[in-house]
């Protein structure tokens, strides 16, 4: 749902959308969380005071959209308390939430706060997938939480991270999310940075199995009509254009970590020659207008060829900037999405490895979960 | 598909999933959803944020035209109501 119609403007707009990030800890351990990979050695977590003067500086900016995430966001016991003062500077609240920690209580709370809008995700579904897929345990958690978001009258959005081991089970995805009394489902595949990097090729999943989901998906939305909206987001590895990744670097989003690293989007801190500013240093008028970092990949002025010369280059940027540092080593590279960038092999290469079973492959890595033990030891290792 | 006559004597408001509100930043009207934002121009902010459920369209295009000292809005509004419907910014 993540989508923001705006009229083209040639001179740089405000930060419509704030993603607050208010906390990376999460009692899930999800194999495909975007969360940086070395979470657990970040800086101490910015405080209810700190978080307010976030919010009115950037809605004094003009942000007006805000995201509230994680983390797990209802890990904060002053979570509402955020809410509220975000409601009152009159942005639009949004909660994405894992449901875990959401009680009638909590519901009541963050609705008296004003917030306007939960986005309900299933987590975990890896190491959850037997529970998941025979409605249990995992079910009884989201329908309770479901049934809060019904009663409290919030719009009902699903999003399930969907990926080679659940992909196959679409269907079921679908039917929970119908029992669930979902009112739109967001079924994307994981994107393969931070800790979906890693596991990408266990969580990367075949064309067949992209087909078939796909053909799945059609059907419901064929059966369900308006009942249940449905969007299918497929790998961007299997295209030949890359996404105009966050609609442009600078452009609308905004997203501020748990410390106050003021950040493009919430994996850029990967881009290491960009010393990224924080909020206790500067407000967010200078750091989205003035600061070297927000201005570096802004508009076309930074690209290299082939993106500089490609007739194609307003549509997508060039795509996404950590996507060309993780794959080519270089953040100013085209995105090799892009089949006419000279590092696309890499790309094909990734997709070649998806089309082979586990048994076929020479080296199966395992799993890694999201969880602090793992993030210390791959802090180390960088 | 509603006639003009009964689009005329409809009572619309801004759907239950959108938000109206003036952004002084952007200068403009704009409509916020889940996650979302649709930017208005200055028309169609015009209209809708004299959309309140009790108002006929009649009456709104009546004070739109008083308002801007205008004639001949229907067309042009109506247009837009269809649009707005469409997009489900506006229940009837």
């Amino acid at each position: 749902m993540t989508s923001t119609t705006v009229i083209a403007d040639q001179a740089v707009g405000p930060p419509l959308w704030l993603l607050a990030e208010v906390t990376y800890a999460c009692p899930l351990h999800c194999v495909f969380c975007y969360n940086p990979v070395d979470f657990a050695q970040h800086g101490q977590e910015l405080t209810t005071k700190e978080w307010i003067n976030v919010l009115r500086d950037a809605r004094a900016a003009g942000s007006v959209q805000c995201g509230f995430s994680g983390g797990e966001p209802l890990v904060r016991d002053d979570l509402e308390e955020l809410v509220a003062e975000a409601h009152k500077l009159g942005f639009y609240t949004n909660l994405l939430t894992s449901g875990i920690g959401f009680t009638p209580e909590r519901a009541k709370a963050l609705k008296l706060a004003g917030l306007d809008h939960v986005q309900l995700s299933f987590q975990d579904s890896t190491r959850e997938l037997n529970d998941f897929l025979s409605h249990t345990k995992t079910f009884a958690l989201k329908k309770k939480a479901a049934e809060l978001i019904q009663s409290n009258g919030w719009p009902m959005v699903l999003n399930c991270v969907v990926h080679r081991l659940n992909i196959d089970y679409i269907d079921k995805i679908i039917e929970l999310a119908v029992d669930l009394g979902a009112e739109y489902l967001e079924l994307a595949n994981s994107q393969y940075y931070s800790w979906a990097q890693l596991n990408r090729d266990g969580l990367m999943p075949s064309r067949d199995q992209l087909i078939r989901a796909e053909r799945i998906t059609n059907e419901y939305r064929e059966k369900l009509g308006d009942k249940l909206r449905i969007f299918f987001v497929v790998p961007d590895y299997y295209e030949t254009r890359p996404k105009k990744c966050m609609n442009g670097w600078g452009n609308i989003f905004l997203t501020i970590t748990p410390d106050g690293t003021a950040l493009p989007c919430h994996t850029a801190k990967m881009i290491k020659h960009l010393n990224f500013p924080n909020v206790k240093n500067a407000s967010v008028k200078e750091i989205w207008y003035d600061s070297k970092s927000f201005n570096f990949y802004r508009g076309d002025a930074w690209m290299k060829e082939p993106c500089s010369s490609c007739p194609e280059k307003a549509k997508d940027l060039g795509g996404c900037r950590c996507q060309a540092l993780m794959l080519t080593g270089e953040a100013a590279n085209a995105d090799p999405v892009c089949d006419k960038s000279p590092h696309h092999q890499v790309v094909l290469d990734a997709v070649a490895l998806a089309q082979l079973p586990n048994e076929k492959r020479i080296e199966v890595k395992p799993l890694i979960f999201r969880d602090a033990i793992n993030s210390k030891k791959l802090s180390k290792v960088e | 598909m509603m006639s003009d006559d009964d689009l005329l004597i409809s009572k619309p408001s801004v759907a239950s999933m959108f938000r109206l509100q003036w952004e002084e930043v952007q200068q403009s009207w704009v409509l916020l959803y889940p996650e979302g934002m649709v930017k208005l121009n200055t028309s169609a902010g015009e209209i809708l944020k004299r959309l309140d459920g009790e108002k006929t369209m009649q009456a709104l295009i009546t004070e739109l035209e008083t308002a801007f000292e205008a004639t001949g809005l229907e067309k042009e509004v109506l247009g837009f109501l269809d649009i707005a419907m469409k997009q489900g910014w506006v229940k009837l």
